[in-house]
């Protein structure tokens, strides 16, 4: 294995184009080092990006977003009030990604590009409406966070396509995100269901909603018929039971050890519901 | 395979080191350096037993690569006790018998010590959660909660 440390992201496509046999990305190593010990990845070329400058930078944009490069932190994100205040659902996502240890290390981009279904901070990215910056020899593209999971472990990103960083839109009043997940303890442990839904809010009256739900199908998934009944609503008992219903219906998931179909299907509608509660409260400035 | 010489820095010492880029940071530490008090308990991650401080981060050295350590700095359990005393963690550890093997101590040991460094007040779950990535098959991790938590008030009261 040949270990690279670009110093720009135009060398490491480079590098990678130009390379024969496995490549792989090194920003916080968490998955990457664990599929090189038990084997089942071992690359050639190992590219390091985190000698790229810009990469461990969260930055606030000119018109209100956020642009966070693609070795930032779990703990970078926590640390960083202002990010945090803004957009709760998708750190809180994030923070609940492996132990302190993984999180000084862990990444949004590392857990988008792992290609896991039951991924923490994929769900609150997609519900932001993030998009990753992806350079690549023919140049520089923007796309939606939604478009890069294809399958368990697979994305849409081809040989010498990188991505740089996370944009996050500019947040308004009256708008709230959260995430959600249930595991069988409180801490250190992979998503038996996940749910992020993100709502902006008129009056008390939901404008514009969208929900993920993670881990009950081969990728996350955007729900947008369960976003749908959300809109024009208060959220009340009687719209949540709908809301859940109808989560738990677009819910595909498999039996495996750590959740039995029939089990994730009806708790994603209770983990939904509870989501959908504390996003339309953030959303009214209730904390 | 052709080996990258890294200079790096552990526990103030300059130290340098050949390394295979696919040898870890905690394989570096113990192989080539002879700093064999981080252990190796699962090699992935989970178990917190390898707990170094990496450029002021808490990390499990066994998810950092060695060629990664290049111009950094490296703390380790090695470098925790004094010339002549030992941490104040590691008497309480020792006081309150908050260890049976030992194998799981110098990672629990680096990763309270961070914890203490940012946040002397801790409460119990403040604690329990953040020593949820090192694991201890002995104690049932009650004396080391309590452990963690007497030091806490006792570099407090000597504050």
């Amino acid at each position: 294995m040949q270990y690279h440390t670009p110093s720009s992201f135009s060398e490491a496509v480079n590098i990678s184009n130009s390379a024969d046999g496995l490549v792989k990305y090194l920003a916080g190593g968490t998955d990457v080092l664990v599929q090189l010990k038990i084997g089942t990845k071992s690359p050639d070329h190992l590219i390091d990006i985190k000698k790229i400058p810009g990469v461990k930078e969260i930055a606030l944009r000119e018109d209100g977003g956020w642009t966070i490069g693609a070795a930032v932190s779990g703990v970078q994100l926590t640390n960083h009030s202002k990010l945090s205040r803004e957009w709760p659902g998708l750190v809180e996502g994030m923070e609940l990604v492996g132990s302190a240890q993984i999180q000084s290390r862990a990444t949004l981009v590392g857990n988008l590009c792992n290609g896991s279904p039951a991924a923490d901070s994929v769900p609150g990215m997609i519900t932001a409406g993030a998009t990753v910056s992806v350079v690549s020899s023919s140049g520089t593209a923007e796309i939606r966070v939604e478009d890069i999971p294809v399958g368990p472990g697979l994305t849409n990103l081809g040989t010498g396509e990188i991505i740089t960083a996370v944009n996050l839109p500019k947040r308004n009043k009256h708008e709230g995100d959260a995430y959600l997940r249930f595991i069988p303890r409180t801490e250190m442990d992979i998503a038996v269901v996940g749910c992020a839904v993100n709502l902006s809010l008129e009056n008390g009256v939901i404008r514009s909603a969208k929900v993920v739900l993670g881990a009950v199908g081969p990728k996350v998934e955007v729900a947008t018929p369960a976003a749908e009944c959300l809109l024009g609503e208060k959220l009340d008992e009687d719209i949540l039971s709908i809301f859940s219903d109808k989560c738990s219906e677009l819910a595909k998931p498999i039996s495996d050890k750590r959740g039995s179909e029939e089990f994730r299907k009806e708790v994603i509608g209770v983990i939904a519901k509870r989501a959908a509660k504390k996003a339309y409260d953030r959303a009214l400035g209730n904390k | 395979m052709n080996k990258i010489h890294v200079k790096t820095n552990i526990n103030g010492d300059q130290v340098e080191f050949l390394a295979d880029p696919r040898e870890t940071l905690l394989d570096c530490l113990r192989d080539h350096v002879g700093l064999t008090g981080s252990k190796e308990g699962c090699g992935t991650g989970d178990c917190g037993a390898c707990s170094c401080i990496f450029d002021g981060d808490l990390v499990s050295s066994c998810l950092v690569l060695g060629v990664e350590a290049e111009g950094k700095s490296i703390e380790t359990i090695e470098g925790m006790a004094g010339r002549e005393e030992l941490h104040p963690l590691q008497k309480k550890f020792i006081e309150m018998a908050a260890l049976q093997c030992g194998f799981c101590t110098p990672g629990i040991l680096v990763a309270a010590k961070a914890l203490l460094e940012k946040n002397n007040n801790p409460t119990e779950t403040e604690v329990r959660y953040w020593l949820a990535g090192n694991l201890c098959r002995c104690t049932g991790y009650d004396k080391i909660i309590k452990a963690v938590m007497e030091t806490a008030k006792e570099i407090r009261e000597t504050a």
